[in-house]
């Protein structure tokens, strides 16, 4: 019998599919030159690969957060049917297990050895006293934590930087000597070249951007394990966990929303285009009238909805998990609907352009079928668009998440996000002494987020764009510049 | 012109009718009344008579769309849910909120509240990011160019919620400049909005400035440009005179959309800093689930918007001589 159940929520389906689609995708790229070309500028850019790191750094974490399972509970009689635990656990949480195990009674400041708030203590001598109570886990191992402390905090941040550095240098070395056996030179050489900037790619940018990861990761974790360096939260939960666990929601809503919504915006945007007529009134007053809905309104209604349906029908949900999953699924599709009539109006427009073009109308005059002239001439000169807005729409979609939660349409409150997070936090504020570590933490893993994020998305627009250069202004584009993305929309209004 | 203007009124009914049935569809069809009832009431302990008192104080009690138990046509067709809820929205009667209040004059009291802050932010905003675009313009190619738009990145990436939150704690609480919320009428109101204000012109301002700094660059690559130039004007003449004045035409034309939708007020500005606007009335109706006002907030949404759009095609025949409209 196995010693756990495996737990495929229907977010993790998706992040699966997307995952074999972005491989196929890499795949038929890398067969086509031309399909390669404009790749290659993404990755000679400085800033788009610096933000391409810290996005893969947070993405394997994310990915390691969507294989979930349901442990086993205790050793039972061999012929007992397996019960498994109501909690879904999932890779990253094992690996995190100090974090995720060791949870104090309620809010601890960063890298305290004592709880937040004073509690009744009874003495050895039989009288009581109000102090701040230790801390059961955090920096549980001093004897004295007022004398030995500081010595300890440094001797593990020493030790955390030297392992950054080390595994650092270690990467350094086998990235020269990697492009020292590919350009068939010295290692000396391949470094100098480095960091010369005398390489394609920007490796010195990338070194540099990982540097400075493994040396926040390694002290991070060289006293993650004793201290809770980000605090406890109301409930003793360590804040680094929560934000952590956070990543994963925040790369689902920001890439399951626009998986969703593609197969819709890119099929009606080019059939609008392409067949006209009727069709294209249709889908043009589609779009039109979801998108004069104020993109908030028109989730918070749909959510609302999701809700009434979730409470009303509990047997659909076996474990709380799969409750939150769903209404996340959801609020992904909302958000989708919100958010594909921009693209789909792209597209759209790009088509009828592209319908009146030479080769097009040479393939109608031969015959070629519209299933066959829409998939091979005019769907592969559009999808540059297609990922231009994907991109694009990512960062807003993050930022909108947390917006949502405020408002109380967002993931669901059981689901850890940057939302419930910041939401959670908020009225701490007041509190005296203030709590603001956990504020302070969504914050900052959300900028890391979104940041890397905009950074890459720039990069690949300034790649993919052929109109980056020559960009002449129309009303058209006016409007869709002003109008902005769905996401970034929905932020907006907010 | 006015046959313009009608052919795109007449257009937005359609519209409007679309919006209208998509929420009624999603309001009474995906999810019943009775489930709503029961939701409101709690899922356990609710008797079916409790689910009816429910219904028919909000009037869900009648058949949604034709009601053959009425006499006469008009009835038939007039005494249901759809006709009641949904139709009678044209007429801006929104029938009464939850709290028995109603809602139609609870949006007309609160647009006020809502316009003093979005009208500031929107003008104070404009000024100010138009400054500062055409400041990162002049420098273009330059570090300062580069550096603006690497704070202006930043400063995109940076989550609403963090502006006000870090706004009221630096400002209010430490400074005790202003007070962290509330809002009176009248001269007072100036000490309640100048936060918002300030927060919602600083948390645009990366986006903005990134936007129309593009504008910018865009103008002055062109030839007019150049050949005033060639005259020996000197570059803030140029750019002021010239650039400016032609990059306004996308920059004002852009913001006309959003023009309506400063009665609307915004959701999480308000909410944060108690402002009795309609942004916060809507924060706290999909709060507490109010789903009438919910609806209503949609229609009217909507409406705001379809002006929206009609005030941009206008203000572009206005601004640019150039574009007819047929």
């Amino acid at each position: 019998m196995m010693p756990f159940l495996p737990v495929v929520l229907f977010t993790d389906w998706l992040v699966y599919l997307l995952v074999a689609v972005i491989a196929a995708v890499a795949w038929h790229v890398r067969r086509h030159e031309h399909l390669v070309a404009p790749w290659r500028r993404v990755v000679r850019s400085k800033s788009g690969m610096v933000g391409l790191v810290v996005l893969a750094v947070l993405v394997v974490i994310g990915l390691l957060d969507s294989l979930h399972y349901r442990p086993r509970l205790g050793v039972q009689q061999a012929d007992a049917k397996a019960a498994y635990a109501v909690d879904v656990l999932s890779v990253f949480d094992v690996l995190s297990e100090p974090l995720r195990a060791r949870r104090e009674k309620t809010y601890s400041a960063p890298l305290a050895t004592e709880l937040y708030a004073k509690e009744t203590i009874e003495l050895s001598d039989g009288g009581q006293a109000r102090e701040y109570p230790r801390l059961q886990y955090g920096g549980a191992h001093l004897q004295n934590p007022q004398e030995d402390f500081v010595a300890d905090v440094a001797k593990h941040a020493l030790t955390g930087v030297a392992s950054g550095l080390f595994g650092w240098l270690a990467l350094t070395i086998v990235l020269c000597a990697s492009l020292a056996h590919r350009h068939q030179t010295r290692v000396g050489e391949s470094w100098r070249r480095i960091w010369c900037g005398e390489t394609e790619v920007p490796w010195a940018a990338i070194l540099l951007t990982s540097l400075a990861i493994l040396l926040i990761a390694g002290p991070a974790i060289a006293l993650g394990v004793k201290y809770h360096i980000l605090g406890t939260d109301k409930v003793g939960q360590d804040v680094l966990y929560l934000a952590l666990k956070s990543i994963r929601t925040g790369l689902v809503i920001g890439t399951l929303t626009t998986l969703v919504m593609l197969p819709f915006a890119i099929a009606l945007g080019i059939m609008a285009g392409y067949f006209g007529g009727w069709i294209d009134d249709i889908i043009q007053y589609l779009y039109t009238t979801l998108n004069s809905i104020p993109g908030v309104l028109l989730i918070a209604a749909a959510v609302l909805m999701t809700q009434v349906y979730i409470d009303t029908h509990p047997e659909m949900f076996t474990t709380t998990a799969q409750r939150a999953d769903f209404r996340l699924l959801f609020l992904c599709i909302i958000l989708g609907v919100t958010s594909w009539t921009s693209l789909c109006r792209l597209l759209r427009g790009e088509t009828l352009k592209l319908k009146e073009l030479e080769y097009i109308q040479a393939a109608h005059a031969f015959g070629v079928r519209h299933l066959r002239i829409v998939t091979r001439h005019v769907l592969p000169n559009v999808m540059h668009i297609v990922l231009i807005s994907v991109v694009m729409e990512f960062s807003g979609l993050v930022l909108a998440e947390a917006v949502l939660s405020y408002v109380g349409v967002g993931v669901d409150p059981s689901m850890i996000s940057f939302g419930t997070m910041i939401n959670n936090a908020r009225l701490e504020m007041a509190r005296e002494p203030m709590v603001w570590w956990s504020l302070a933490a969504a914050f900052i893993f959300m900028f890391a987020l979104v940041l890397s994020a905009n950074l890459f998305a720039d990069a690949v627009r300034d790649a993919f764009d052929p109109r980056i250069r020559s960009r002449t202004l129309t009303p058209a584009r006016l409007r869709e510049l002003a109008a902005g993305s769905g996401g970034r929309g929905a932020e907006r209004a907010a | 012109m006015i046959a313009y203007i009608v052919r795109r009124t007449l257009y937005a009914i359609p519209i409007l009718i679309g919006v209208n049935l998509f929420t009624f569809a999603l309001f009474f069809w995906v999810n019943t009344p009775d489930d709503m009832a029961r939701m409101h009431l709690g899922l356990k302990r609710v008797t079916p008579e409790a689910i009816a008192k429910w219904k028919q104080e909000r009037g869900y009690d009648k058949p949604l769309l034709f009601n053959s138990g009425a006499p006469g046509a008009t009835e038939k067709l007039g005494d249901t849910i759809f006709f009641e809820k949904s139709i009678r929205m044209f007429v801006f009667d929104f029938g009464a909120a939850d709290d028995g209040r109603d809602i139609g004059r609870e949006i007309k009291a609160r647009m006020l509240p809502s316009l003093a802050l979005a009208l500031p932010v929107f003008v104070v905003g404009l000024l100010v990011h138009i400054t500062f675009a055409l400041l990162v313009a002049f420098f273009r190619a330059t570090y300062i160019d580069f550096w603006g738009v690497v704070l202006c990145v930043a400063m995109m990436s940076i989550s609403s919620m963090f502006y006000i939150i870090g706004g009221q704690y630096l400002i209010s609480k430490l400074w005790h400049l202003v007070p962290i919320s509330g809002f009176q009428g009248g001269v007072d109101s100036a000490k309640f909005l100048a936060l918002p204000v300030i927060i919602g012109v600083i948390g645009s301002l990366g986006a903005a400035t990134r936007l129309y700094r593009t504008f910018f660059l865009e103008e002055i690559n062109k030839d007019y440009v150049r050949t005033a130039r060639a005259k020996g004007l000197s570059e803030v003449t140029v750019l002021f005179k010239h650039v400016l004045k032609n990059a306004m035409i996308p920059i004002l034309t852009g913001a006309v959309v959003a023009i309506p939708f400063l009665f609307m007020g915004s959701l999480i500005t308000e909410s944060f800093f108690g402002i009795p606007g309609l942004g916060s009335y809507t924060v706290d109706a999909i709060r507490s689930q109010d789903f009438a006002v919910v609806r209503s907030m949609v229609f009217i949404g909507s409406f705001l918007y379809i002006v929206g759009l009609l005030l941009t095609d206008l203000s572009y025949t206005l601004v640019d001589p150039r574009i007819r409209l047929g």
